[in-house]
């Protein structure tokens, strides 16, 4: 078990529920770097069963040293649980574009997807990308659509849109470590530098209910409470470690209508992770959920 | 390809496809992040011939809060003179 202090905060798992992805730059230390790039390029580390405890994996990779990293078990323990279950993994090696035209190959960035098939459940995956070297901006890491993981959509039917308003490309340091609700749009974006981009994907699952798994320290009753709503006099004052506030801020591409639907999605995920049925963000639920029989 | 924020035409861009059937322009996922109209009647006011948009389907019962697809897409055209 990591120690409470690498856990994620309130405000993180609540923008976690609310943008389906954190990120955590130069979380892996460069010798660690190092050693797995040496391992991937000598042959890529051997995947585990599927279903085996995450600290049963890896005994003869490098892999399981950067599990462990006491901040990086934190964020996992927080999300999925101690001893969450490895789904399957992939090592990503993404060549320059001028390689793959110089042998005739067509080059195009991945479509943009969600991984595995139709998933309604509250219960989440999560997916952890670890880029082991600086990405540029030439180089275009992983291309995704913040907000996008609690669409009910069926894997690359997603496709037919190229460009999201809101999108966003990995850039990031050495050692950096993006976490993904398995919900999240996303896809490959073409490397246009002049070296091979390595990042490894795991797929983790939960072993146990997704309830309070993170630093509860700072839940206050007060993140519960009833605030003043659509109310001018408040523009531009909230918190921004407010919970309400995270769960209702809307992404760039949000339509209007659906956007408002989003807000009620994140609600009814964090009432689940929270293992409270009253909590409500902006009175989105409770005005719904108001049947008065007498 | 637009998709819009509501079945409005007046309503601003949210996401974008572009195809080029002459072959001319090559364009992918994720090769913008800029649409190429504030508005789908930004693109009417450009010269693009609006052939098709989706229709208003009532949410299912039971499934009326479950988010997934956009919505608002508006499928537009442009006839280009290849020897021009």
């Amino acid at each position: 078990m990591a120690e409470r202090g690498h856990h994620l905060t309130t405000p993180e798992m609540a923008r976690f529920v609310a943008r389906g992805f954190l990120r955590f730059d130069a979380l892996v230390p460069d010798e660690l770097n190092q050693r797995f790039l040496a391992e991937v390029q000598a042959g890529p580390p051997a995947g585990n069963p599927a279903g085996t405890p995450l600290p049963d994996c890896y005994p003869k990779s490098v892999v399981r040293e950067i599990v462990r990293l006491p901040r990086l078990e934190g964020v996992i323990e927080s999300l999925v649980g101690p001893n969450p279950r490895f789904d399957h993994h992939g090592i990503h090696f993404n060549p320059p574009a001028a390689v793959l035209e110089e042998k005739g190959l067509r080059v195009l960035a991945q479509h943009t997807h969600q991984d595995s098939t139709i998933d309604p459940r509250l219960a989440f995956d999560i997916q952890i990308f670890y880029f082991p070297h600086e990405v540029t901006p030439e180089m275009a890491g992983t291309r995704f659509v913040p907000g996008s993981h609690l669409r009910v959509v069926s894997e690359a039917a997603v496709g037919r849109y190229q460009n999201i308003l809101g999108q966003q490309k990995v850039t990031c340091p050495a050692g950096s470590v993006f976490v993904f609700h398995h919900g999240l749009w996303h896809g490959g974006e073409v490397n246009r530098s002049d070296r091979t981009r390595f990042m490894l994907k795991i797929r983790l699952n939960p072993s146990v209910r997704q309830c309070r798994l993170w630093n509860t320290d700072d839940l206050v009753p007060e993140m519960a409470a009833p605030q003043p709503i659509f109310d001018p006099t408040r523009l531009g004052t909230a918190d921004p470690d407010d919970i309400q506030t995270i769960l209702c801020t809307p992404e760039p591409w949000f339509e209007f209508d659906t956007g408002r639907l989003e807000f009620i999605a994140r609600t009814r995920l964090w009432r689940y992770l929270l293992g409270d049925d009253s909590f409500d963000a902006h009175y989105w639920l409770t005005r719904l959920e108001n049947e008065p029989v007498a | 390809m637009l998709y819009l924020a509501d079945s409005n035409l007046e309503s601003k861009v949210v996401a974008w496809a572009v195809h080029d059937g002459t072959g001319r322009q090559k364009t992918m996922s994720g090769d913008s992040d800029r649409p190429p109209y504030e508005t789908g009647l930004d693109a009417l006011l450009d010269g693009w011939r609006l052939f098709q948009f989706s229709q208003l389907v009532p949410e299912p019962v039971g499934g009326e809060f479950r988010t997934s697809y956009l919505k608002y897409e508006f499928a537009f055209e442009q006839i280009v003179d290849l020897d021009g």
